[in-house]
């Protein structure tokens, strides 16, 4: 449970989004608490990318956005980057002509910022990236390049990370690896909202879960009231 | 080999003067996805700026004054301007470009007038810097030479060894995942916008009294840098070089060569009928066509370009 020590990391309030005439998002309601793992679920297509994404200010939308009980709804994304948020999106957007450390020094918002994490730290974590240190991004592999992408952001030192669908095309090791990734980066105080489609690593690492459907939200709850509920996921999420 | 040597090193200027205005040009379209109509125009007003500034106080000042101007036009250009026009997508900036470029010639003819402008070749620039063989190499296309070298060094290292220049790398590719990391990627395309102009600006300040300062100059010198970006790739800054001093070449050497087309056509075993129109035509006189030509080789061929990355 989110305990509600203070104001919620992010507070979504009746969302609506469009992609040019075609309404996307029928006003979503959700919050993630100060260093609570939160999950999205869904299909493909409910809306639960873009969620992230009128987050991020890259989709028109309308409703209430806050962070830190701040609102961003309307700014610029490079502002509500800066405000203390990380987005590692789908497609994880390696930049795949630079370096593995050039990769990286993009992920700091600024050339001397001090930040909870360092090189060292990242190359701790996963010591395959030192390895590749001076590789270009591109040729990684695709485990690899989700290490990377989740590395590149949180050198920019978020509060909160967003990460859509960080297990997609992944191996079973890699999934695990992921997952201990992201408990291990909570344990450092950041919240995290984690998009996936999987079931077992959201009822694996999340406290709370949200389902969505057509671009609502259908059901919110604990992994457990997810996990007694065959019903709900018969009809929002098995295929 | 005279020939050879004198075309090669006319063909190296022309070359790389075609590169400062094509390598803004293809910077800007990476990044942007704008095709920038108007930049030929920048080459112009470099020319102007600094016909007008060397009017008052000499060739050198306007040499630094007259791109950093350019430049900030530039990036007024795309502050004020084009960034409004990119809300309503592709078609709207391609026509707000398209436009840019006839309000600057027409600026031009109302400022300065219709006719060409006296900008001359500053008196210490003005000589021979060697002779080869018997042909003079004048001091000023060396000094081009050495502007050009100069700035492309200097390209080279901001792109590569400073962190706007990663930014800059970084957003030619993924704007949209630079700015989500908190980058101000409106800031980095006005810089890279003024930049690309003031670049075109510093190519129209040595080429306006190299060549001739006049209102038809953008459009004389617009479509050949066109040529470039498209052979060379859209967006690749490599293949922008390589193209440019390709074209360079060609134009430089196919002006000095007398031989006819039915000369090039016996060379590979096809003999042309006697007497047609096409067989009298000499290279010579072929000459401006040739980089259209090879630019719809390269379309048919490799529509990517020699060096580019994307389909488009």
């Amino acid at each position: 449970m989110s305990d509600e020590r203070s104001t919620p990391m992010l507070q979504i309030t009746d969302l609506h989004a469009y992609y040019g005439k075609s309404h996307v998002l029928h006003g979503v309601n959700l919050h993630v608490g100060q260093g609570e793992i939160v999950c999205l679920l869904g299909r493909n297509g409910v809306g639960r990318s873009t969620t992230a994404k009128a987050v991020m200010g890259q989709v028109a939308a309308r409703g209430a956005i806050r962070l830190k009980g701040q609102d961003i709804l309307g700014r610029k994304a490079y502002e509500i980057a800066r405000c203390g948020i990380g987005y590692v999106p789908e497609d994880r957007s390696i930049f795949p002509d630079l370096t593995v450390k050039q990769n990286l020094m993009l992920g700091m918002k600024d050339a001397k910022a001090v930040g909870r994490w360092s090189f060292d730290d990242m190359y701790a974590l996963f010591p395959r990236l030192k390895e590749r240190e001076n590789t270009p991004g591109g040729v990684l592999s695709g485990g690899e390049q989700q290490m990377l992408t989740l590395c590149r952001t949180l050198m920019g030192d978020p509060d909160l990370i967003m990460i859509d669908e960080p297990t997609e095309g992944l191996a079973p090791k890699i999934v695990e690896q992921v997952g201990q990734f992201l408990l291990e980066i909570r344990k450092r105080g950041i919240s995290i909202l984690l998009i996936e489609q999987k079931l077992a690593i959201a009822l694996d690492i999340s406290e709370r879960l949200y389902l969505m459907g057509h671009g609502r939200i259908v059901f919110e709850g604990t992994p457990d009231d997810l996990k007694n509920n065959a019903a709900i996921r018969k009809e929002w999420l098995e295929v | 080999m005279e020939f050879v040597v004198i075309s090669l090193l006319n063909g190296i200027t022309y070359g790389l003067l075609l590169f400062m205005l094509s390598s803004g040009l293809t910077l800007i379209f990476s990044m942007m996805g704008v095709l920038n109509f108007a930049h030929a125009g920048f080459y112009m007003l470099g020319a102007y700026f600094a016909y007008q500034i060397s009017s008052w106080v000499g060739f050198w000042p306007g040499l630094l004054v007259a791109p950093l101007l350019v430049g900030v036009v530039g990036a007024m250009i795309e502050r004020y301007g084009l960034r409004l026009a990119h809300k309503f997508g592709h078609v709207a900036e391609l026509l707000f470009t398209f436009g840019l470029a006839f309000l600057v010639e027409e600026v031009v003819r109302l400022i300065w007038g219709n006719s060409s402008v006296d900008y001359p070749i500053p008196a210490e620039l003005d000589g021979t810097l060697f002779t080869l063989f018997s042909t003079d190499f004048p001091i000023y296309k060396g000094f081009m030479m050495l502007i050009s070298v100069g700035m492309l060094v200097a390209l080279y290292g901001l792109l590569t060894r400073t962190r706007i220049g990663l930014i800059i790398q970084a957003a030619l590719t993924k704007p949209d995942m630079v700015e989500a990391l908190g980058h101000n990627v409106p800031r980095i395309f006005m810089l890279v916008f003024g930049g690309g102009t003031a670049l075109a600006g510093l190519a129209g300040v040595i080429g306006g009294n190299a060549f001739i300062t006049e209102p038809s100059m953008a459009a004389a010198v617009g479509s050949i840098v066109f040529v470039v970006v498209v052979v060379g790739g859209l967006g690749s800054l490599g293949g922008a070089f390589v193209a440019s001093l390709l074209i360079g070449c060609i134009q430089t050497f196919s002006v000095a060569l007398s031989i006819s087309v039915t000369d090039v056509f016996a060379l590979v075993g096809i003999a042309l009928p006697q007497g047609s129109q096409i067989s009298r035509l000499t290279i010579t006189q072929l000459a401006p066509v040739l980089p259209y030509i090879l630019m719809v080789g390269i379309l048919i061929f490799r529509p990517r370009g020699l060096m580019g990355a994307r389909e488009s």
